[in-house]
């Protein structure tokens, strides 16, 4: 039985620079890394050392805690850098890739002829397991656990996001070929989640569940759907998987290759022409952006504006994202920018700000902070763009004062922190609302298991 | 170089030093800083803490406004009664104004200024930026007192109520009691002769006492409390041509500060309504009290429960508290469910003190006050529900 999903509290932030339907295929990257600080709660031990020859899905580290958990190079070439930070922290591995690619055979599989435990050895031993994210936590899976059910969100409803209709059209075949070794993986129901009005490649997609959502930002947030369809409860476990990483999945099926490349949107007011391009994870973003970036004082965000990363343009394009985001800084200052009427900023309130007149118009945001941290002030805002059933504001204080009762009673097992980024963005004391999340389910994670 | 690359150029030199919190303080008010996110969200919304209080103040200014004219009003009027005959033609003068201009804006620049220092001296003490609470306290503050309170007394209790109000606490956002209300609750316990009696709402009654220009500025809720008979209209009593606290007798201009208020999303309209709601309610009760001949007329309450319950809402500062402190987001309930079952309460206690206060017949500060005090309590149990819902959740699943 599917259940469609709509949302009322919520809020859609519409910026310029939407990336139009056209996909440029760009060649291959020089230079790839594979940044360890993307999965969250693993900590490397580095298998490919500098020098060494590496094949697409040959292993660059594991898990120190599972030594299952591979993680393979994106691309074949030379591992050219160890990046080391403090205390010898691995920051990045570096690999230039050759002009010709090679990929490891993993030998193409039937999966619906395979058992569970065969199914989760293959994506273990191909490397395809960190694709896999496990709420609560919102870290990659522990391949131990038996998910009461898996989450797939195929509808992206955060500022400029990848169109993943456009992004995965036409590749049904590998979406099937995923959901059917995934369905393996747990007891309970795939539960798939797609825009109301979508033509989806997932409509015809067997052995899953699928949901028809609509409303506002954050209902493509995963969080959200399993809030509305199947809340996590204390002692449950529930596994994640994004769209783009299923393809990864359904194509080692057929093929038995590692195949990273995806079709990535580079959006934002400071792209001269924002669309889609095509690039392997970990792409050098120069390569990516080549030659449409306006590089005047811009901020270039590897993810969306709301929880992507910062990145540079020497930097790389993370693990988990389909999307670039280039957007104009915000470091001058304004004058009486405090109180006098804001027309060119997104706001909740009516305190001299009119974007409530204007509900469609498309804004060109820079990173200014609009104000300086203080401590919670204001109430009752926080409820109108937070659609789950549960307290923010006492919920972020459990985590900031590390409550660990409070926490788990509020409701700590069923967030994320990309859950509490509309939060952050409405937020009058610009609090930084992920981080907090972010540090106390680590916590969480170290005192409760 | 321009005055913004000036102002840049000393806060970098500042930076780090004592004084910087200072510094920014005014450069702030000056300009919006040229902070950029770094983690979190790459972008934020317009709204800030200074654009919030600033609301506040905006909808604060028209009762202000009104309250200088009626300074002068009721000064003149209590000297010559034959004034109140047409009040609009003897209302807004110059005449009125002026007493305004001498009586309330000196109450004004005390509260500021002095509550401003305070702050800073704080923000430099404890290396904190100067946080904007202040900006409504001061403001509210001088609205809420008698007209002829001493200037060195509202500075006493400015100090009190900061220090001990809000910066003990750790400052802006992390105090228990409204800081304005602990300011007039220090005033009214600490000076009474100067809080209450039929002197102090008119400005120069307390110096004419005695003398043969002896004027007298009673307040509606005095008046009832004797139970005497009240000389004003109920449109006087609507529009605020009556003696009282400076800011708080317009509960015409009250409300229209509510609709600021509430139309921006700044205050709570959950809060204001329950808070009329349950004065009318309370209002209501000691109405039927008197209907049911339970008490007489000897009675000393009678004057003040026999008050219609709709008049109880437009008299005293039960509007003003209901709009302007009540809906203190730092003090009042967080929840939204919370919110509607602390007005309530307030609106119901005010009338409650109100009728049975034998030293003086107002009680919607140590309403607020009270209520302030236990809000955290009314969120504990709100949240709760949302705990126990979460918990039968999974009791039923293991069940």
């Amino acid at each position: 039985m599917s259940k469609d999903i709509r949302i009322k509290k919520g809020l859609d932030i519409k910026l310029v620079g939407g990336a139009e339907k056209t996909t440029k295929e760009t060649s291959l990257s020089s230079f790839y890394a594979i940044q360890p600080e993307d999965f969250h709660g693993i900590t490397p031990k580095l298998v490919a050392k500098e020098g060494a020859e590496v094949k697409t899905g040959d292993t660059l580290f594991y898990s120190k805690s599972d030594e299952r958990i591979l993680f393979p190079s994106p691309v074949s070439g030379k591992v050219v850098e160890v990046v080391r930070g403090a205390r010898r922290k691995v920051l990045a591995i570096k690999i230039a890739a050759d002009p010709s690619q090679e990929y490891k055979d993993f030998g193409s599989k039937e999966a619906a002829s395979m058992s569970s435990e065969e199914v989760k050895d293959y994506l273990l031993s191909a490397g395809c397991w960190p694709f896999i994210k496990q709420r609560p936590y919102d870290v990659v899976a522990n391949p131990n656990h038996a998910p009461k059910a898996i989450f797939v969100s195929a509808y992206a409803s955060a500022p400029l996001a990848a169109d993943i209709e456009y992004t995965l059209a036409g590749k049904e075949a590998e979406l099937q070929a995923a959901f059917t070794a995934v369905g393996k993986l747990t007891e309970g129901k795939v539960h798939v989640s797609i825009g109301k009005n979508a033509n989806s490649p997932f409509s015809d997609i067997k052995g899953i569940e699928l949901h028809k959502v609509s409303g506002p930002h954050p209902i493509g947030n995963v969080g959200t759907q399993i809030a509305h369809i199947d809340p996590i409860n204390k002692g449950d476990v529930v596994w994640v998987i994004s769209p783009q990483d299923l393809l990864v999945i359904g194509e080692l099926f057929l093929t038995g290759k590692l195949n990273f490349t995806r079709t990535v949107a580079l959006t934002g007011s400071q792209f001269s022409k924002p669309q889609y391009v095509t690039a392997i994870a970990g792409a050098l973003i120069a390569d990516v952006t080549a030659s449409n970036l306006v590089n005047d004082n811009t901020r270039i965000i590897s993810g969306n504006v709301l929880s992507g990363t910062q990145v540079k343009e020497e930097g790389f394009l993370r693990y988990y994202d389909n999307q670039i985001t280039a957007i104009p800084e915000g470091d001058d200052y304004e004058f009486f920018g405090w109180n006098k009427p804001v027309f060119n900023k997104i706001s909740t309130s009516r305190a001299l700000t009119f974007s409530w007149l204007t509900p469609n118009k498309k804004y060109d945001l820079n990173t200014n902070t609009n104000g300086e941290h203080r401590a919670f002030v204001v109430t009752g805002s926080y409820e109108n763009v937070f659609p789950l059933d549960m307290y923010p504001m006492q919920l972020l204080k459990a985590f900031m004062v590390k409550d660990l009762d409070e926490m788990e009673a509020l409701g700590g097992y069923e967030v994320a922190p990309e859950d509490f980024a509309l939060t952050e963005f409405i937020c009058v004391s610009k609090q930084p609302h992920q981080q907090i999340i972010r540090e106390g389910l680590d916590l969480m994670r170290e005192e409760l298991g | 170089m321009s005055l913004k690359q000036n102002l840049h150029n000393l806060k970098e030199k500042y930076k780090g030093t004592k004084m910087a919190p200072a510094f920014n303080a005014i450069h702030t008010f000056l300009y919006l800083p040229n902070e950029v996110t770094h983690g979190g969200t790459h972008i934020k919304a317009a709204d800030d803490l200074k654009r919030t209080m600033n609301i506040v103040i905006m909808a604060l200014v028209p009762c202000l406004l009104f309250g200088m004219f009626n300074a002068g009003y009721q000064h003149y009027a209590a000297i010559d009664g034959s004034l109140r005959a047409n009040v609009l033609a003897n209302f807004f003068t110059f005449d009125n104004f002026w007493i305004g201009i001498i009586k309330v804006l000196p109450l004004v620049i005390v509260s500021y200024g002095v509550g401003l220092i305070v702050e800073f001296i704080f923000a430099v003490i404890k290396g904190h930026e100067v946080e904007e609470g202040y900006l409504v306290t001061g403001m509210l503050v001088p609205l809420i007192v008698p007209i002829d309170t001493p200037l060195w007394m509202l500075a006493v209790a400015v100090i009190f109520g900061v220090v001990i109000g809000k910066e003990v606490f750790g400052g802006t956002g992390m105090n228990i009691l409204n800081p304005a209300l602990t300011i007039r609750a220090f005033l009214f316990f600490a000076y009474p002769t100067w809080m209450s009696g039929d002197k102090v709402w008119v400005y120069d009654a307390v110096n004419r006492t005695g003398t043969a220009d002896a004027i007298s500025g009673e307040t509606i809720l005095g008046s009832y409390a004797q139970n005497q008979e009240v000389i004003y209209s109920n449109w006087d009593k609507f529009a605020g041509f009556i003696p009282g606290s400076v800011g708080e007798t317009s509960t015409l201009l009250i409300l229209l500060g509510a609709a600021i208020l509430v139309f921006t999303k700044i205050g709570s309209w959950r809060i204001i309504l329950s808070t009329f709601i349950g004065a009318a309610a309370m209002g209501i009760i000691f109405n039927q009290i008197v209907a049911a001949d339970i008490i007489t007329e000897s009675s000393k309450f009678y004057g003040l429960m026999n008050t219609v319950w709709w008049e109880h809402l437009m008299i005293g500062g039960l509007a003003f508290g209901a709009v302007f402190m009540a809906t203190d987001p730092v003090t009042g309930s967080q929840t939204n469910k919370g919110k509607w079952i602390y007005g309530f309460l307030i609106g119901f206690i005010s009338i409650m003190i109100r009728v049975f206060n034998p030293a003086y017949p107002e009680g919607v500060f140590l309403a607020i006050l009270l209520m302030n005090v236990f809000a955290p309590t009314i969120d504990h149990y709100v949240v709760q529900g949302n705990v126990k819902k979460r918990l039968t959740r999974t009791n039923v699943k293991t069940a």
